[in-house]
C-alpha cells in the first residue's frame, strides 16, 4: 500500500509541473504587453522599464518560467492588480468558504446519492425506481445557477414565516462574526506558509467555530451553507445515484451473490457486504470525478448567493482582467483537483487489493 | 421468419440471424423509453428553432412600446383581458417579449451544442487517433498533455481560457470546445488501441493499404460507436456549460437572446418576477435532458454486453 502511494505521488510532478506551464503560458498569451495591462493608463516607458525589471519580465521565457516556479513553489502568487494585495492572502481568505462548500456538497451528494441508487437497485422497475431514476435524469440536466436561484426563491420568499425559512444570501446573519484565530490565540507574529495556514482555518467558519467552541457561529455558518450545498450537490447527487444503481444492479446478479444467498447468508448481509461492498470501486471513481464538477459548481453558486468564495472573486477577476489573481486561483484549483483525484486512487487501492498489486 | 429458418430454431430465435448490427442497434434504440422521450422532446426543439421567426409573436431584441417593465405571463386561455396583447412568458427588464426570446434561443443553444462538440470531436478525435496508431512518443506525448488539461475542471478552465481570450459568446464557445478535446482524443485511442492488431487491419496492411487508408478505413470506424455516445452525451454538457459561462457574464452578450444570459441579466429580480428566471431555465433543461436521454438510449442500444 505504501509502496503504491509513493508512486502516485511520484507521478504526481510532471502533472503539476504542466499545470504550471499552462498557467504560465496562459498569462504569457494575454493580448498586449503586459505592463499596459497591469499599469494601465500610468504605464510610461520609464515606468515600464522598472515593472519589468521588478517582475523580471526583461528577462528571457525559460528564465522567467523558472522564476515562476519557484515564487509559486514558496506560495507566492503575486499581488493583484486591483488592491496590490499579494495573491495568497486573498486565497486565504476566499478557499476556505469554497472549500466548505464543496465538501458539503459532496456529503449530501454522495449520502443522498448512494441511498437513492440502492434503494432504486433493490425495487428495481418498481415506482419507486422510477420516479428516482426520473428525478436523476432531470437532475443532470439542470442548470445549477437555475436551481440555485428557484431554492433561493423557495426556501426565503415562499417559506418565509415559517420555521423551514433559510436566507438566500451572504455567508453570515448581521452580528454574527469571525474572530480571527491569530487574536484568539496571541499569534499575529507568524510569517510565511504557517501564517498562511492559519488564516485559511481561520477564515473557514465551520472549524473557525468547533476550534473556539462557538456554537452560534457554527450554526449560523452551516444554516447559510445549506441552499448553495443542495444547489451544487444535486446534479452530482443524480449522477451518484445512477452510478450506484447500476453497479449494485450489476453486482447482485454476479455469481459470488448467488452463492452467499445459496449458502443462507441473510439478505441484508448479501446486499451489504457482499453486493454494495463491490459496488463501490466505480460509485468512489464516479464521486471523485466529481469533485471537478462540484468546485465548478460552487464558483457558479457563489455568485448567486452573495458568498465570498474563490469563485465569485474569480469571476471579478476576469471582468476586471486581474490576472495574476486569474493565474494563482488556476493553479489552485488544478492543484485541489489532482491532489482529490489522487486520494479517489488510495481509496480504490484500499476497496481493491487486485489495484495495489498491479 | 421464413420455413428455412423455422428449422433451425436456435439461430431463428436470435435477432442477429436477420439483422445487421445497425439496423438492430436503430430497433434496439427506437424502443428505448427514455430514447423515445428524449426523441420527441428534441424533435419539438428542433422545430421551434426552424420556425422561430413564425412561432415568436414579437422581435426578440427590439424592446416593445406601451408594455409594463417586468410584467407577470398575460395568457388569455387563463383569464388575461381579452384586450391585452398576449405575453406568454411576461415581459423582460428590458421591455422584450419573453416568449419571443426563448423561443429564438432554442436555435442558438441547438447550435451552440452542435458546433462545440463538431469541433471537439474533429481535433480531439484527430489527435486521439494519431496518438493510438502511432504509439511510442506520439502517444506519450499527445496524451500526457491532453491530461495536463484534464487536471482542471472543465468549466473552471473554460473560464481561464475565456479569461485570456476575452468575454464573448464566439470565445466561449471556443473555450468549451477546448475543454472537451481530451474527452474525444480518450474515446477514439481507446478504440484505435483495442482495433489496430486485429487480424483484419494486419490483413489489409498485407494487401498494401497505405496507413492513411489503414487509420480512416479500417481502424477509425470501430471508434465510432463511443463517440456517437459521448458525442451526444457531450453536447447536453456543452449547452450547460455555455449557458454558465453567459450567466457569469462571460458568454453571450446582450442582447443575444441566450438562455443563460436572460437568467443572468435577471438574477436580481427573482424575488419580485420569478417567471423571467422560471422559463428560460426550464428552456435550458428540456434541451439538455433530452440530450441527456437520447445519450442514455444509444449507450443501452450500442452495448454489446446488453445484446440479448
Amino acid at each position: 500500500m505504501l509502496s503504491f502511494i509513493v508512486r502516485r505521488l511520484l507521478l504526481l510532478f510532471p502533472v503539476l509541473t504542466g499545470i504550471l506551464v499552462v498557467t504560465f503560458t496562459i498569462t504569457r498569451m494575454i493580448p498586449g504587453d503586459p505592463c499596459d495591462v497591469m499599469l494601465g493608463e500610468k504605464a510610461t516607458k520609464a515606468k515600464c522599464k522598472i515593472f519589468k525589471q521588478h517582475y523580471g519580465l526583461d528577462k528571457t521565457i525559460p528564465e522567467q518560467f523558472a522564476r515562476y516556479m519557484l515564487n509559486v513553489a514558496q506560495g507566492d502568487f503575486g499581488t493583484t492588480i486591483r488592491d496590490r494585495r499579494a495573491v495568497s492572502d486573498v486565497i486565504a481568505e476566499r478557499l476556505p468558504l469554497t472549500i466548505e462548500l464543496t465538501i458539503l456538497a459532496t456529503v449530501f451528494a454522495s449520502t443522498v446519492g448512494i441511498l437513492l441508487g440502492v434503494v432504486a437497485a433493490l425495487n428495481r422497475n418498481s415506482t419507486a425506481d422510477t420516479a428516482t431514476m426520473v428525478f436523476a435524469n432531470i437532475g443532470v440536466s439542470m442548470p445549477i445557477f437555475w436551481l440555485g436561484l428557484l431554492l433561493a426563491y423557495f426556501f426565503s420568499l415562499t417559506l418565509k414565516d415559517t420555521p423551514f425559512y433559510i436566507p438566500p444570501s451572504s455567508r453570515l446573519s448581521p452580528g454574527v462574526s469571525i474572530v480571527p484565530l491569530a487574536k484568539v490565540w496571541g499569534l499575529q507574529n507568524l510569517k510565511g506558509f504557517q501564517r498562511f495556514m492559519l488564516l485559511l482555518v481561520s477564515n473557514s467558519a465551520i472549524l473557525n467555530a468547533l476550534l473556539t467552541g462557538n456554537t452560534k457561529l457554527l450554526k449560523d455558518a452551516l444554516w447559510h451553507l445549506i441552499l448553495p450545498a443542495l444547489a451544487v450537490g444535486t446534479i452530482s447527487l443524480s449522477v451518484i445515484a445512477r452510478m450506484t444503481r447500476s453497479s449494485l444492479l450489476d453486482v447482485l446478479g454476479a455469481d459470488f451473490v448467488r452463492t452467499a444467498r445459496s449458502k443462507g447468508l441473510r439478505e441484508r448481509l448479501v446486499i451489504y457486504r457482499h453486493g454494495l461492498r463491490n459496488a463501490l470501486i466505480p460509485i468512489v471513481t464516479i464521486i471523485g470525478l466529481q469533485i471537478g464538477s462540484l468546485l465548478s459548481g460552487a464558483v457558479l453558486t457563489e455568485t448567486i448567493f452573495a458568498l465570498p468564495g474563490i469563485g465569485s472573486r474569480a469571476v471579478e477577476a476576469i471582468l476586471s482582467r486581474d490576472y495574476p489573481v486569474i493565474q494563482g486561483f488556476s493553479v489552485l484549483v488544478a492543484v485541489i483537483f489532482v491532489f482529490t483525484n489522487l486520494i479517489v486512487d488510495i481509496s480504490y487501492a484500499y476497496l481493491d487489493p487486485r489495484i495495489r498489486l498491479k | 421468419m421464413t420455413a428455412a429458418t423455422a428449422e433451425l430454431p436456435l439461430v431463428a430465435s436470435s435477432p442477429i440471424a436477420d439483422e445487421s448490427p445497425a439496423r438492430l442497434a436503430l430497433r434496439r434504440l427506437l424502443q428505448h423509453r427514455s430514447a423515445q422521450v428524449g426523441f420527441v422532446m428534441l424533435l419539438l426543439l428542433i422545430l421551434t428553432a426552424l420556425f422561430a421567426d413564425r412561432i415568436a409573436p414579437f422581435d426578440p431584441l427590439l424592446p416593445l412600446e406601451n408594455v409594463v417593465r417586468r410584467s407577470t405571463p398575460c395568457i388569455h386561455l387563463l383569464g388575461c383581458a381579452a384586450d391585452q396583447p398576449q405575453h406568454l412568458m411576461g415581459i423582460d427588464g428590458n421591455n422584450r417579449d419573453l416568449f419571443s426570446r426563448v423561443v429564438y434561443g432554442s436555435r442558438l443553444s441547438l447550435q451552440v451544442g452542435i458546433t462545440t462538440v463538431s469541433a471537439a470531436i474533429l481535433v480531439g478525435g484527430l489527435l486521439g487517433a494519431l496518438a493510438g496508431f502511432l504509439g511510442g512518443w506520439p502517444d506519450d506525448l499527445i496524451m500526457r498533455a491532453l491530461d495536463i488539461l484534464m487536471a482542471f475542471p472543465s468549466l473552471l478552465l473554460a473560464i481561464s481560457i475565456v479569461a485570456v481570450l476575452g468575454p464573448g459568446l464566439i470565445n466561449s464557445l471556443l473555450a468549451i470546445a477546448i475543454t472537451e478535446i481530451p474527452v474525444y482524443a480518450r474515446v477514439v485511442r481507446a478504440g484505435v488501441v483495442a482495433v489496430k492488431d486485429h487480424d483484419f487491419v494486419t490483413a489489409s496492411r498485407a494487401l498494401g493499404a497505405s496507413r492513411m487508408r489503414l487509420l480512416f478505413v479500417r481502424v477509425l470506424p470501430s471508434s465510432l460507436t463511443p463517440l456517437i455516445v459521448q458525442g451526444t452525451l457531450g453536447i447536453a454538457t456543452a449547452i450547460l456549460s455555455a449557458a454558465a459561462l453567459s450567466f457569469l457574464g462571460l458568454g453571450a452578450e446582450f442582447p443575444i437572446p441566450e438562455w443563460g444570459l436572460m437568467l443572468g441579466e435577471e438574477r436580481n429580480s427573482v424575488f419580485n418576477a420569478p417567471h423571467l428566471v422560471l422559463f428560460p431555465g426550464i428552456a435550458i433543461m428540456v434541451t439538455v435532458l433530452s440530450f441527456n436521454l437520447i445519450g442514455d438510449g444509444l449507450r443501452d442500444a450500442l452495448d454489446p454486453r446488453l445484446h440479448h
